[in-house]
């Protein structure tokens, strides 16, 4: 029987679920011209969110429902940014979404489901939950990528998106299914027990956590299953690419560390390689086919499968502090997915979507703040010092020679200068090049975008200052 | 109040930048006094490190430490030396005056170039104070994107090539040392520089170390043959980028030489250094005949600051065959000692040259020599500094360009009287292409009417020529207070080589 205290232990998912059950009837009885309370109030739910999280964080770890359900620091900590993430995409979504007559209660309802499935997903406690909490996000990201539909392109990203994403789903069942199978038990506590024992099936197991590697390297966007990623972020609009691109991707790590910590830990020593492949097969795959792309948010999604490859190297190390570098690493990916959408979304107007990398030639004569703003954030995924993101990459790199892999880090040492080249050219076609002649560009007259946009970026730099306290809580989220 | 100068010195120029970008371009007269004023305040500021060091003693002194990144133990920490401080005030001296040269050459957004002109002399001065190897590796780096910025910006026509080229070769070098820090972090459980150097480490270790932190620094300096990048980046960069570009970066990477490889892997440094010394010598004699071929000024003096760059590794390395295998300490010190007074003068000699190109060069837009001829008719004054400099260019005594390189070539002489033969090949070829450069420029008759129609220089571009001469002249004559300045700090270093770590 669920007590009141299994519920206390939940409260934050209890909470937005309500609240996301009650936008949904204030949409229907709101009058379109009043949409904007319905935005603010989407905002401010998350923030209430994040409040929640916070402020319920308990000292120890804590479970509810019979184990399905794990309240630990490191998901207290996925879940802020998780919420945070969402919160930004809110505030730089709006005139995207007016300007082309998106701006709907769906897109406010389906985020955050979206974004409980995520919360759900990094706190679960059991293979069950683990699909829960997956098929959550996932459904609720299918229906916002084809949220345009009458554009054939989000309506093929979307197909896509969806075919694939069954697949993969299927395959995790099936892992799933065998690891049950094999140990006769769904609790990921109890899996992990179970797998330090001798006298399972060795094989059954192996297969078994082949598959649910597969699943979850779908789930980030690791080569060879990266395919979707491209197409999805250039068909999806640019507000909901950008939730791809964070809050799902941080779920995607919670996934991963429940999945192959929580309960597979006691075979490391198997996917630990596994994963070294498929960083490797990332890191080639994102960095070179990301150089000869023309359109940015194409190339942005290359970018991604190579930073998951960057976080793949923290997993592989597979101690506290390879998953406080990988968490770190999915964190600032996150902040700056961000930014960088958050830039194209401040540009695009109405039928025009700024999403070519020509679109952006000149940009510091039109306008040097946005400029400044972009190549903050293209230094910082490019892993420049003092950017946020060189400091995620030395990390993972750290966290990849303490386990022994020299070659892996010095793998992720080139492709980080192969990688230099495509963000570079942004910053060039922005500052070298001379504006098109007739092209408007000038970011959205939208106070607070520009305020929170311009905050967000610079967190990118001031992270990269200082950014101790942040990796003391990753750490601590993993101590034990 | 010497507490905090260091950081001041880093972050005055840094946060400086701020008002002058927020000036705007609707006010350029603002953001240029502003950015002056800063420069001012900064250069007076590293002034004050003169009388708060202590000369005598040698070591690394104002240290300032504050816990940066507590789980990593990692430290913001800074100290400086001798030879650190002889590099900032250099830095300074150099941040005054590429923003008096640029002042109403830089027309297009000049409140960017001002700001970005001070945040990299912000960074540079942290390099040269940064005593853990991750602050370091962070203002190495960070040097990279205001330069980067630079040349592409307000570069000549392939600057969008030579900025890509000169980022990315740069940081190739670099990301290989960071492989490098990371291992020796995990080992020693700090980036303190210190610890790090006293840390033992097996020859093989070593090896791998001494190849990482060579490839990031020769880049840097840069050294034959990865210095393909630098006359592209002369070439293309603005006249203040390629002063700053010669005078102060090129000697972080021989700085870098100093605080990495001598001290953390000084076996491996005494093994390899004929791999070293033949590759300065081989900058000094086959890059000075490369010089002499080249019918672009900017190209031929980054040709010419490779070649005088080698004279700062073959000092530096020098040194490890006199300490290990001569055991002359003596001999190794003034090595050493050459080379330093031959980082700073070839900053103001090099940081000189390039002004002056840059001087014709915004009345004739060409840099090509043979598009002149009898400029001295047309501009005596110009001509005098320009003759002037082109002396200490190719090391006549009585300029700074002599001291250096002549203590470097006894010290070799010392160790090999066959390295010091070729090394003293710069002497001729140094002269050969220098002056027949000034031949083709200066003298002769009026070929190209252009020429007539250039103009005098003004009294701004005289205020940065005089202040480059009073340096050139004051080192040469009498280089006494600088030797002594870095003279305790040399012979730390040099009896740290002795110190053998297997």
């Amino acid at each position: 029987m669920p007590t009141f205290n299994d519920i206390l232990i939940m409260l934050p998912e209890f909470y937005l679920v309500a609240a996301a059950c009650l936008l949904l009837l204030l949409d229907a009885w709101m009058k379109p011209e009043q949409r904007n309370i319905l935005h603010w109030v989407s905002i401010l739910v998350l923030l209430v969110g994040i409040y929640l999280v916070v402020a319920g964080q308990p000292d120890v770890a804590v479970t509810a429902f019979d184990g399905m359900f794990v309240r630990d620091t490191a998901a207290e900590i996925l879940k802020v940014f998780a919420l945070l993430c969402t919160a930004l995409i809110f505030v730089f979504s709006r005139p995207y979404l007016i300007d082309r007559k998106l701006y709907q209660g769906e897109f406010y309802t389906l985020m955050i489901f979206a974004t409980i499935g995520a919360m759900l997903l990094v706190s679960a406690g059991n293979l069950v939950m683990v699909y829960l909490g997956l098929e959550l996000l996932t459904l609720c990201s299918y229906g916002l990528v084809a949220l345009n539909r009458d554009s054939p392109l989000s309506s093929e990203a979307a197909i896509k998106y969806f075919v694939l994403g069954a697949l993969s789903s299927g395959m995790l069942l099936y892992g799933m299914s065998m690891i049950y199978g094999a140990t006769g038990t769904l609790s990921l506590a109890q899996l992990h027990g179970a797998v330090a024992h001798a006298g399972m099936s060795p094989n059954l197991m192996t297969f078994g956590l082949i598959f649910m590697i597969v699943g979850i390297s779908f789930k980030l966007g690791v080569a060879p299953f990266h395919m979707w990623i491209p197409d999805v972020y250039q068909g999806a609009p640019t507000a909901v690419t950008i939730f791809v691109a964070s809050t799902s991707k941080i779920a995607a790590f919670g996934m991963a560390y429940r999945l192959l910590e929580s309960g597979m830990g006691g075979m490391a020593g198997q996917w630990q390689m596994m994963l070294a492949v498929l960083a490797v097969a990332s890191l080639a795959i994102g960095n070179l086919v990301a150089i000869v792309q023309t359109n940015l948010k194409r190339l942005l999604a290359y970018s991604t499968i190579s930073h998951m490859g960057y976080l793949l190297l923290g997993l592989v190390n597979a101690g506290p502090e390879g998953y406080a570098a990988a968490m770190f690493y999915a964190i600032c990916y996150a902040l700056m997915s961000t930014a960088a959408f958050g830039v194209i979304l401040a540009l695009a107007r109405a039928g025009f979507e700024c999403e070519e990398i020509d679109d952006f030639k000149g940009l510091n004569q039109r306008s040097p703040w946005m400029a400044f703003l972009m190549m903050l954030a293209m230094f910082s995924l490019a892993g420049v010092p003092p950017m946020f993101g060189f400091f995620a990459k030395l990390l993972v790199l750290e966290a990849a020679i303490h386990a022994g892999m020299l070659w892996l880090a010095i793998v992720g040492a080139v492709f980080a200068i192969i990688g230099l080249i495509y963000y570079l050219r942004v910053v060039k076609v922005m500052y070298f090049d001379k504006p098109v002649e007739g092209l408007e560009l000038r970011p959205q007259a939208d106070g607070t975008l520009r305020t929170v946009l311009s905050l967000n970026a610079l967190l990118l730099l001031g992270l990269g200052l200082y950014w101790g306290p942040l990796l003391g809580w990753c750490r601590a989220a993993f101590a034990s | 109040m010497f507490n905090h100068l260091l950081s001041l010195l880093i972050w005055l120029p840094i946060v400086g930048a701020i008002p002058v970008l927020l000036a705007g371009s609707g006010r350029p007269g603002l953001a240029r006094w502003l950015a002056l004023l800063v420069a001012v305040l900064t250069f007076i500021a590293s002034l004050c490190l003169l009388p708060a060091y202590n000369a005598a003693d040698g070591a690394l002194q104002l240290a300032e430490s504050h816990v940066w990144i507590a789980s990593l133990g990692v430290h913001y920490s800074l100290a400086v030396d001798g030879i650190s401080i002889a590099l900032i005030l250099l830095t300074t001296f150099v941040g005054i005056l590429v923003i008096v040269g640029a002042w109403e050459v830089i027309q297009d957004k000049p409140q960017q170039y001002m700001a970005a002109m001070l945040v990299l002399e912000g960074l540079m001065i942290g390099v040269f104070c940064a005593t853990d190897a991750l602050l370091f590796y962070v203002f190495f780096e960070a040097m990279l994107i205001p330069m980067f910025i630079l040349i592409g910006v307000w570069g000549g026509p392939r600057r969008v090539y030579a900025t890509l080229k000169f980022f990315i070769y740069t940081f190739l070098g670099s990301i290989f040392m960071l492989i490098g820090l990371i291992y020796l972090y995990l080992k020693a459980g700090t980036f303190d520089l210190h610890t790090l150097a006293a840390l033992p480490l097996t020859m093989r270790e070593q090896t791998w170390l001494f190849f990482a932190f060579l490839l990031a620094f020769a880049i840097k300096v840069p050294m034959v043959p990865v210095h393909t990048w630098l006359p592209d980046a002369h070439v293309e960069a603005p006249t203040g980028g390629s002063v700053v570009l010669a005078a102060v970066m090129l000697k972080v990477g021989t700085y870098g030489f100093l605080r990495f490889i001598l001290p953390i892997t000084p076996d491996a440094g005494d093994h390899y250094a004929w791999v070293v010394i033949v590759l300065s010598l081989v900058a000094i004699v086959y890059i000075g005949y490369v010089a002499l071929v080249q019918d672009d000024m900017k190209k031929l003096v980054a040709y010419s600051s490779v070649a005088h760059m080698g004279f700062v590794t073959l000092g530096i390395f020098i040194a490890f065959m006199l300490v290990r295998d001569a055991g002359n300490l003596e001999m190794a010190n003034l090595g050493m000692q050459g080379a330093m007074v031959q980082m700073i003068s070839h900053g103001f000699v090099s940081g000189a040259m390039f002004t002056c190109i840059g001087v014709m060069y915004d009345r004739m837009h060409t840099r090509q020599i043979k598009d002149y001829g009898g400029v001295i008719n047309v501009m005596p004054w110009f001509g005098f500094f320009y003759v002037l400099f082109a002396m200490a260019n190719s090391g006549l005594p009585g300029t700074s360009g002599f001291v250096g390189e002549f203590m470097v070539v006894l010290a070799s002489f010392a160790a090999n009287p066959w390295i010091a033969l070729f090394a003293a090949f710069t002497l001729i070829i140094g002269a050969a292409y220098t002056l027949w450069m000034v031949k083709r420029v200066l003298w002769g008759d009026i070929t190209n009417p252009h020429v007539h129609e250039m103009k005098e220089i003004n009294g701004r571009e005289a205020f940065v020529l005089i202040s480059f001469a009073a340096a050139v002249l004051a080192l040469g004559i009498w280089p006494q207070p600088l030797i002594h300045l870095m003279d305790a700090s040399v012979s730390q270093l040099v009896q740290q080589l002795a110190v053998h770590k297997i």
